[in-house]
């Protein structure tokens, strides 16, 4: 698995490379720079670093510094169907905390981690909007309101069996071609 | 670029306004039906995507012609997805459904649209007084609010600047580009508006300053940053009319003599960021930003600028830092924003409803401002109310409306016949107040003299399910990461205040806590920079002062005695009316923890019981035999048969 990460990396370098052109040489563009390579590649790999701070002329451990310093930036590719779990007050009042408990069990990572086959990440997430039916959970980018513990394990499997079925017709696709 | 042109800005803007009236009456005298359905985050999380496809299909289908307009929330979250169907030819009037998912959607297509019967049971009420169907200004929901900020929001659609001037869009702009821009500043310092992010400085005051600051080239911000983890009005409030903030935003410009603006708002926000831009772009082509807006000399023009998500960056010099590319750590204050603020410049950081309160002022008067609300704050307030309440949402009432009357009588009191315990006002800064508050008057210093504060207008409402020791301890881990780290008392102040409270939570208290709890709060309020760490520990301190009784329990009982804390609750199985054979519980728990006792009920294994509850939710009302207990010590202990016979 690492090799393939290795190689994805090597490919959004060079993505991120060409697209700096598209940017100012200026400190104050450091953080729509890192907003931009994260949301085309989902994550900041670490050695992007060293390419941000060489364009603008500052130092790596500087725009290490400003990326670790806010919630957006995330230092690891997230999984194929991201979990994000809502502790914004209303749903840490009705229980969000259980919620993300129940994914870590079920998942058996922790919030911040993917899993090894990289399906699934979890993480928690402030506020997404929608507290009136708290507690809330997103998978992808499907909200799932008045969430219980007995509901982790049904979305877990409904995303796992469609992403059975896909690969069943595409399979078929394949052999009828 | 041609010369100012001689005709006035408001000529140039009667074009667009008839341009705008065109097209709005096109669409009024419509015969065809017209569906609104309410497409902001809270809608489309209720799953208004899937409604307002459900209605395409169901009409493609019948081979219907109606229109289907987006709009944006009306602050009803607690009934979406929303939809008003305007049915002309039925000769019912507007009729607004509340959870419209797509079964509903598909049948109301095929009698309502194409049958002309509204299917009364399934309807909420009427738009507009009939003498047919109830309509829903009958409803305290609707008709105590006062809406001054939110009056366009779930009517028009966001993405359709025309929308907005047909509603009287941007005519406060063109009236007043032709007014001095000191005039503009007078109006609103005597409508006394005070700033709605949080603090509640004068804005007319603010801006005094900002005009007399020397200086090129000053700035505007719009601060969207809206970091309280349980507030979302202003991100609904740029979701559903960002044409009105942008609006104010010109204004401001032009009053202070600003050339630029920022809007600051969370990437997290991606709608919101979305529908700004768009409504940015839109003001551009029509000549309302850029280049001499409305053919005036004035030039002005707003740029969008995607915060990372850091509550502190909520802080002006935070703020300002974070877009010149910083950690956002706060500066000392003065110099204020105002007289040095981005790159040196005067930066004017006004919140987005602040913004958005200014065309509506000067549209109709500081008077008719100052007669809304109470003599010291003047207008409305914006709350996002949830938790234990019947009608969640976003509630828009006059300032001096009581807290009783917000929480009971517009948002439908507690569900489930619980009783009230706390309301929790002013999101991380704020503080938690007990039912004797309940007449507190909603106003700036009345809430600050009960030891809350408007702070961002997160309002959330307890029963007697939640442990106030909880709660403050659910700001403090907050707060405390989100402290930016540059003060000592901030950085290690509140990561003990946070220690303390996890030991209380676990039954791990200890007989001074309260005090060390109250002294430090004291001296992480008196040792911080910036309101992030002043403002930290009132949600110890109210509750402290308020419940002190549950935080005492948590010490010397170990006992919860909302039954919340984990570690201090048990669960346990009454074995007198659980059923024998039911197995309603088992299917239910994630941990396996059930087992069935040598009676053949079930026991809870409190080794692998994670407490979440779902078994208490899962036994059958007619048995109801599951009962959560604190202290641990009150279960009794239930002997689990050595041999668990187990399916695998
Ligand atoms: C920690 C902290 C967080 C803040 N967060 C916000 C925020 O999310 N939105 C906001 O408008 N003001 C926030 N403020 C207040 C701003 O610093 C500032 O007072 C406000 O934007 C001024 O606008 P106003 O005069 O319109 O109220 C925050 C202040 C502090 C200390
Ligand atoms: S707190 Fe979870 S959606 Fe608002």
């Amino acid at each position: 698995m690492d090799d393939v990460l290795q190689a994805e990396e090597e490919a959004i370098l060079s993505n991120v490379r060409s697209r700096l052109a598209l940017f100012e040489k200026d400190r104050s563009r450091l953080i729509p720079i890192l907003q931009m390579i994260q949301e085309t590649h989902a994550y900041l790999p670490a050695a992007a670093f060293g390419i941000v701070a060489d364009f603008l002329g500052i130092s790596e451990c500087d725009v290490y510094g400003v990326a670790t310093f806010y919630n957006q930036f995330r230092f690891n590719p997230p999984g194929r169907n991201p979990i994000k779990v809502c502790l914004g007050t209303a749903c840490h009042v009705r229980g969000g905390d259980i919620i993300l408990e129940n994914f870590e069990r079920r998942l058996e990572i922790s919030e911040g981690e993917t899993t090894r086959d990289r399906e699934f990440s979890i993480e928690r997430v402030a506020c997404v909007g929608c507290c009136a039916i708290a507690p809330v959970a997103v998978i992808g980018e499907t909200v799932h309101g008045s969430m219980a513990p007995s509901k982790v394990e049904s979305l877990i499997l409904r995303v796992q069996l469609e992403k059975e079925r896909e690969e069943r017709s595409q399979a078929k696709n394949e052999s009828t071609q | 670029m041609s010369p100012p042109s001689s005709a006035s800005p408001e000529t140039h803007y009667l074009r667009i306004r008839r341009e705008a009236d065109t097209r709005r009456k096109s669409f009024v005298e419509l015969t065809e039906p017209r569906i609104h359905i309410g497409m902001a985050t809270c809608g489309i999380a209720s799953g208004a995507l899937e409604t307002k496809k459900a209605f395409e299909e169901a009409l493609a289908e019948r081979r219907l012609s109606a229109r289907i307009h987006s709009v944006g929330c009306i602050g009803h979250c607690y009934a979406e997805p929303i939809v008003v169907i305007d049915n002309p030819a039925s000769g019912f009037p507007p009729i607004l459904y509340p959870e419209t998912h797509p079964g509903k959607a598909k049948m109301l297509a095929k009698f309502f649209v194409e049958e002309g019967d509204p299917r009364l049971e399934h309807i909420l009420g009427a738009t507009e007084p009939n003498d047919m169907i109830p309509v829903i200004t009958d409803y305290p929901r609707f008709n105590m609010e006062t809406r001054v900020v939110m009056a366009k929001c779930g009517k028009i659609d966001p993405e359709d600047i025309y929308d907005y001037i047909a509603e009287g869009g941007y005519a406060a702009l063109a009236k007043s580009l032709q007014e001095p821009a000191a005039r503009i500043i007078d109006e609103v310092v005597s409508s006394g508006l005070r700033g709605r992010g949080g603090a509640g400085f004068p804005t007319g005051r603010k801006w005094e300053l900002a005009a007399g600051a020397g200086g090129e080239s000053k700035l505007v911000i719009c601060n969207a940053d809206e970091g309280d983890p349980g507030a979302y009005m202003d991100r609904t409030i740029l979701e559903s009319n960002p044409h009105q903030v942008v609006e104010g935003m010109i204004l401001c410009g032009y009053a202070v003599g600003a050339e630029n603006a920022i809007v600051y708002v969370r990437a997290e926000y991606p709608l919101a960021v979305k529908l700004v831009t768009r409504a940015i772009e839109q003001a551009r082509k029509l000549g309302l930003l850029g280049k001499q807006i409305l053919g005036s000399p004035f030039d002005f023009d707003i740029q969008v600028f995607q915060g990372s998500g850091a509550f502190v960056c909520g802080e002006e010099t935070a703020l300002i830092q974070s877009i010149e590319g910083n950690r956002g750590m706060p500066l000392h204050r003065p110099p204020f924003p105002v007289q040095m603020g981005l790159n040196g410049r005067p930066t004017i950081i006004n919140n987005v409803k602040t913004l958005a309160t200014i065309s509506p002022i000067l549209e109709n008067g500081a008077d008719w401002f100052r007669g809304i609300g109470t003599e010291q704050s003047p207008g409305t307030a914006i709350f996002s109310v949830v938790g234990n309440v019947v009608h969640p949402g976003l509630v828009e009432i006059p300032m001096g409306v009581t807290l009783r009357t917000l929480i009971f009588d517009i948002c439908g009191g507690i569900p489930n016949q619980k009783k009230f315990k706390a309301v929790q006002i002013g999101g991380p800064s704020g503080g938690c107040l007990p039912e004797e508050f309940l007449d507190t008057p909603i106003d700036f210093d009345s809430l600050i003299e009960a030891g809350a504060m408007m702070g961002s207008g997160g309002m959330v409402v307890m029963d007697e399910d939640a442990c106030l020791v909880d709660v403050s301890r659910y700001f403090l881990e907050f707060t405390q990461n989100e402290s930016c780290g540059k003060c000592t008392f901030c950085r290690i102040g509140t990561h003990h205040l946070l220690t303390i409270l996890e030991r209380l939570t676990q039954g791990e208290g200890r007989p001074e806590d309260i005090e060390l709890l109250q002294t430090l709060s004291q001296d992480i309020k008196n040792g911080s920079l910036c309101g992030l760490g002043k403002t930290a520990p009132n949600p110890v301190l109210t509750s402290l002062q308020y419940f002190m009784d549950e935080y005492e329990a948590h010490i010397t009982e170990k006992k919860c005695p909302a039954c919340m804390c984990r570690s201090l609750t048990a669960f346990y199985i009454d074995l007198d009316t659980c059923a024998i054979g039911c197995e309603a519980c088992v299917a239910v728990c994630p941990t396996d923890a059930i087992f069935t006792t040598s009676t053949r009920k079930k026991g809870v294994d409190l080794v692998r019981c994670v407490k979440c509850g779902e078994c208490m939710v899962a036994c059958p009302p007619e048995y109801d035999a599951v009962r959560r207990v604190s202290p641990l010590g009150l279960a009794p202990a239930v002997e689990k048969p050595k041999e668990t016979p187990r399916k695998e």
